[in-house]
């Protein structure tokens, strides 16, 4: 019995037979092509390694990317902040760049499983894998990231709002493409941002609701000039709330306002009852809590104090 | 099972790295992990298998310095590199690491099957912040799952150590 569940869900044994371990972005991409479809990125291993276990991936080559020079580091260029591919969950929020002009950020890194998880996993494949509440996802997803993909062919920019397909598929291949760098607009003194989780206990537990926030505004004015509100897991894939953004967008900073963007965010969302993660109906509660709670902390930082 | 794995003609890689200060070169499959290299091919079965996915934090190990679960690193991730078991704690004429004589006073081990985990992550934790809180210590050990002690005297016997007790 044992032995049966084991064949089809769960192998102690990994059924890939060549692990590759190129040195330049150009030779990966070129095992990759040689691969034709058996080959398969791994970076950090986080995801990769369990679903390989649980027979939910199949590949027979693994090409390990870590060791490309290409891939590393956390720049500013002018005002934008590029994180390599590489960027690991327990560097961003290390990175004082990160902290301070894109704190959401740095928060959600720090949610992510554990410490030792943290250690190995990257941003890029928190993306990669997916899944609609990804802690380091919704942030990037809230700033408006963009993501450069490598493959033979050349370079393309994809903006994250394009870039979710469905539960576990992204429009990056895998088998053929390499994620090299995240891009997004450092926060300025006229925006602020904020990430909030809610969760059965601090480590090692997947989110049962996740929201983040980024918004621009003017202070003299108290007028909120632009909001994103990225949220998950309330679909298939991480989620902009896109109405509650364009009905705030030139609207005024207010309680009444915000109250009232966090119902209709609330009714808009239907998240699924799952005895894991909650009821639909606990958690359509808390989205409301965490819009409003997140508009006012986002406006506080841009430099708007709600009356 | 991949086609070469038992005909056993799957072309085996070496692996060269530094376990417990000793350089060590050996051949391994492709598809090993560090967990199984430490306790099967190299005898260091202080490093415990659980869960096998990154959920209990048994297989932690330092990599370099740094916590990570040696259950989802494949073997060869370790080529160059520092890896630090709890055997590389005991000095040579085996007087115990200061962590593990604290765990031992504190009673904050019973199975130990979680033990050598806490320990190297409060390594790692002391090694960067000599003196953490118990806020600091809580969430470097957030990552092991203890299912014997409550944790107290976990975190206690870590503190003892911060506190220069
Ligand atoms: S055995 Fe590695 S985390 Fe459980
Ligand atoms: S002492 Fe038994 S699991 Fe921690």
């Amino acid at each position: 019995m044992a032995h049966a569940f084991e064949k089809l869900h769960w192998s102690r044994e990994l059924e890939f037979g060549q692990y590759l371990t190129p040195g330049s972005l150009d030779d990966a991409l070129q095992m990759l092509a040689d691969g034709k479809g058996q080959a398969r990125v791994i970076a950090g291993g986080t995801d990769v390694i369990p679903e390989l276990r649980r027979r939910h991936l199949k590949a027979s080559i693994l090409v390990d990317i870590t060791r490309l020079p290409e891939l590393r580091g956390i720049t500013q260029e002018g005002e934008d902040i590029v994180l390599g591919g590489l960027v690991t969950h327990a560097q961003a929020p290390a990175s004082a760049l990160i902290r301070e002009r894109a704190g959401l950020l740095a928060q959600g890194c720090a949610a992510v499983g554990s410490p030792q998880i943290r250690n190995l996993g990257t941003l890029a494949g928190n993306l990669i894998s997916g899944q609609p509440a990804a802690d380091a996802s919704i942030p990037l997803l809230a700033l408006d990231a963009r993501v450069t993909i490598a493959s033979l062919e050349g370079e393309r920019e994809v903006p994250l709002k394009e870039f979710f397909l469905d539960v576990g598929k992204t429009v990056l291949d895998s088998t053929r493409e390499v994620l090299t760098r995240i891009r997004f607009r450092a926060l300025g003194p006229d925006q602020g941002g904020c990430y909030l989780r809610l969760s059965k206990r601090k480590a090692l537990c997947l989110p049962m609701l996740v929201c983040a926030v980024q918004v621009t505004a003017d202070p003299q004015a108290k007028v909120i000039k632009e909001a994103a509100i990225a949220l998950g897991p309330v679909a298939p894939v991480p989620f902009r709330e896109v109405r509650t953004e364009e009905s705030l967008r030139g609207a005024a900073a207010s309680r009444q306002v915000i109250a009232q963007a966090a119902e209709n965010a609330s009714a808009w969302c239907s998240p699924r009852d799952s005895l894991l993660r909650g009821s639909c109906d606990y958690r359509q509660e808390m989205v409301k809590v965490f819009v409003r709670r997140g508009l006012t902390k986002a406006l506080e930082q841009a430099g708007c104090t709600l009356d | 099972m991949h086609p070469g794995l038992k005909d056993g003609n799957m072309s085996t890689l070496k692996l060269s790295f530094k376990v417990n200060g000793k350089l060590t070169s050996l051949a391994v499959a492709p598809n090993a992990l560090l967990v199984d290299v430490l306790r099967e091919d190299l005898g260091l079965t202080g490093t415990k298998a659980g869960c096998r996915e990154g959920e209990c934090g048994a297989c932690t190990v330092l990599l370099d310095g740094e916590p990570v679960n040696s259950c989802l690193l494949p073997a060869m991730k370790a080529a160059g590199r520092e890896v630090t078991t709890i055997e590389g704690l005991v000095q040579e004429d085996g007087t115990l690491h200061a962590l593990q004589q604290s765990f031992t006073d504190q009673g904050a081990s019973q199975c130990g099957f979680c033990t050598p985990a806490m320990i190297l992550n409060a390594k790692a934790l002391l090694d960067k912040a000599p003196h953490p809180d118990e806020g600091q210590i809580r969430q470097a050990l957030s990552g092991v799952l203890c299912r014997c002690t409550g944790y107290r005297k976990i975190v206690q016997a870590v503190q003892n150590i911060a506190q220069g007790k």
